[in-house]
């Protein structure tokens, strides 16, 4: 627990500030992967092949539904630690 | 065994499942009818929300849509999966926090305001009563199918079994059933589909076969020789889109925030017990939900390339058994226009609308069709609708695969009718009559009503499903885009923007609703003959209208806000205490 911050007035604050930037980030790569490489680029990226697939449909059909099952996992391992750096979680310090 | 005994042993066994499962977990109060008291392990909830949201049309109607659609295909594995990480960064955690019993109930709350609650609540049914007739057609075509039961019964049957363990066990039955639908649904999806990638490619995993080489010593893809042969019949190739960007774009970014917004789904995560399970259970939901959407794209593509090589330049009296079978109930048709006796497959409708048969033979021994033909080349009328049931037998499988997708086709229907039955009924209960109407009421009578409303929206869904309106297909498009643009702006105002007041939130929600309902409905039924890409606004179709529905209510909802008078100090520090995860309570009485 040496990493806990200090809780003050401020302490929602920054916890707050702290999940909308990791928020941000995990919504730029969502947004990258799906409409970006998925969509907007699929065309130039099918000039590659990946796999034996042209990579713009993997992207569409594969590949960015995957990327989402990390983000969310990944977001939730995030937000634990937040929580607990902030002192602001939901679970008993045993758990 | 023949396949007509292994599929009744095999839903029969099913159906004994879930009413043993309804029986072991009966709901007790309504915070067990509408949550299932908050007590669910969030893998748990993460399967129940799999087979929750995974409807007939997931499971049924997509891979078809796929296999005809090929790229464009894309908007629907994108958009039904990627509204998960807006559900799980942007919304479960917070309502969680809330930890009330209904999506009505945050609107309301966050809002202070009952006319607020009311718009969400008569959102809420619109959408649900959509999707539920859906549900109960594909159980009907399922038993009419696979079982020689008229759709009629076939509707009735699936009604008493969603009756049973809803309105009996509410929250709590439904999401110890759906667990077992969810592995009954994913493991009929998932075995064909091994199969079919073996035999096509000798890779067993259907993701991978997709990108593999056809075993057929030619040297191409799956992918290289579905393009080719397309190519070949007139088609586009199967990896290229055919609709504008704007477009794939706007249907896309609609189907996932009406994703995020659909009340069944975001329900789901009132059930776990804590904020932190909340967004863990949102990651293992699109996981098990994952395995089926990855898997489809493969089955589409094999099912398109075996429905060509069996079906096209073959003489129908040599064509399977599987084409007859489906054409005498009426989802196949065949017009022999050049009358050489055999099937040609071509781009263009064979014929003009559905088939309409005359009741006579024609000289092959097909059913004759009233429909006037049309000029194309095509000579096959198929119904999307098929792909998926028909696969094992077009594959040749044995029967127990064909009597297992049989029952994996009943589960994904019945589990998602459950869920919607379940808000319908929790949302005329509790935010209609106990927190509206009659005030004050018992927490027993209030779950006597729940189980009225649950069995009168069970009622009203089965006759949906037995005399469906003409529409609905079309009427997909208003429960995606209606969710867009009505309840998904409002939550996600009321966590982020604190002086988002009532006066906002009630008008942005009109201006959402109405909008979008407007649009649809003029390019679907008022001018039909316009709906193209020449009158549509911005390129946008009626499918991706909900974008620019939801739009609207942010714009609105924020103008309004800034000029009406401010937010409560309270419900500020409402939306303080939601944003953290500490103090977190099981959802209880007010």
């Amino acid at each position: 627990m040496t990493d806990r911050e200090q809780s003050g007035p401020d302490t929602q604050r920054r916890y707050w500030r702290a999940n909308l930037k990791l928020m941000g980030l995990l919504l730029a790569i969502w947004f990258t992967v799906s409409f970006g490489f998925g969509i907007l680029l699929a065309e130039p990226l099918n000039q590659f092949r990946f796999f034996g697939f042209k990579l713009g449909f993997w992207w569409a059909q594969q590949g960015s539904i995957y990327v989402f099952v990390i983000l969310i996992f990944v977001y939730a391992a995030a937000m634990r630690r937040l929580d607990r750096k902030f002192g602001v979680g939901d679970r008993g310090p045993d758990d | 065994m023949d396949v007509q005994t292994l599929t009744y042993l095999f839903v029969g066994a099913s159906f004994a499942l879930y009413i043993g499962i309804a029986i072991w977990s009966r709901a007790a109060s309504t915070g067990e009818f509408y949550v299932a008291g908050g007590g669910v392990h969030p893998v748990a909830n993460g399967m129940a929300t799999a087979a929750d949201w995974m409807s007939a049309a997931s499971f049924i109607s997509m891979a078809g849509i796929i296999a005809f659609m090929g790229y464009d295909g894309t908007v629907y594995l994108m958009g039904w999966t990627g509204g998960y990480v807006m559900l799980a960064l942007l919304l479960a955690p917070y309502l969680r926090k809330f930890g009330e019993f209904t999506v009505p109930d945050f609107i309301g709350a966050r809002y202070y305001s009952n006319a607020a609650r009311v718009v969400a609540v008569i959102c809420l049914v619109v959408i649900s009563f959509t999707y539920v007739a859906g549900q109960m057609r594909g159980v009907g075509i399922v038993f009419s199918q696979f079982l020689n039961v008229p759709i009629l019964w076939g509707v009735v049957i699936g009604m008493a079994v969603v009756f049973f363990y809803a309105v009996l066990g509410g929250m709590k039955g439904i999401t110890y059933t759906q667990v077992a639908q969810y592995c009954v649904l994913i493991f009929a999806y998932l075995v064909p589909a091994i199969f079919i990638s073996l035999l096509i490619t000798g890779i067993p995993v259907p993701q991978f076969g997709l990108g593999a080489e056809v075993s057929d010593g030619s040297g191409l893809t799956v992918l290289e020789k579905l393009d080719r042969s397309l190519v070949e019949l007139g088609f586009g190739p199967y990896t290229d889109g055919s609709k504008g960007m704007v477009d794939v774009l706007a249907i896309t970014l609609a189907l996932m925030i009406g994703t995020a917004g659909l009340p069944h789904v975001i329900v789901r995560f009132f059930t776990v017990p804590k904020v932190s399970d909340a967004r863990l259970s949102a990651g293992y939901a699109l996981l098990f939900i994952a395995l089926l959407y990855t898997t489809a794209p493969a089955v589409g593509a094999f099912a398109r390339l075996n429905f060509i090589d069996t079906v096209h330049e073959t003489a129908y009296e040599d064509v399977a058994g599987w084409f007859r079978r489906w054409e005498d109930i009426g989802l196949i048709g065949w017009v022999d226009k050049n009358a050489d006796g055999a099937i040609q497959y071509a781009p263009g409708a064979a014929f003009a609308g559905t088939p309409e048969f005359t009741g006579e033979r024609g000289p092959a021994g097909q059913r004759e069709l009233a429909n006037a033909p049309t000029q194309a080349a095509n000579e096959v009328y198929v119904d999307r609708d098929i792909m998926v049931l028909a696969n094992p037998e077009i594959a040749a499988l044995p029967g127990w695969v064909i009597a297992l997708v049989a029952a994996g086709g009943l589960a994904a229907a019945l589990s998602t009718a459950a869920g919607l039955l379940l808000v319908i009924s929790a949302s005329v209960s509790h935010d209609l009559i106990r927190k509206t109407l009659a005030r004050g009421i018992s927490d027993r009578q209030e779950l006597l009503y729940a189980r009225i409303a649950a069995a009168t929206a069970i009622l009203i869904a089965g006759y949906l499903g037995i005399n469906p309106p003409a529409f609905v297909a079309q009427v997909v498009a208003f429960a995606f885009g209606l969710a867009a643009a009505s309840l998904f702006p409002a939550i996600l105002l009321g966590i982020f923007h604190k002086n988002a007041n009532k006066e906002g939130a009630i008008a942005g929600m009109i201006v959402g609703l109405v909008f979008t309902f407007s649009y649809i409905v003029y390019f679907k039924f008022v001018a039909p003959e316009a709906n193209n890409a020449g009158h549509w606004w911005f390129g946008i179709s009626p499918e991706g209208i909900g974008v620019v529905g939801a739009a609207l209510n942010f714009a609105t909802a924020l103008i309004v806000s800034r000029y009406t008078p401010g937010v409560p100090v309270a419900v500020k520090s409402l939306v303080e205490s939601i944003r953290i995860p500490a103090g977190v309570e099981r959802p209880h009485m007010h």
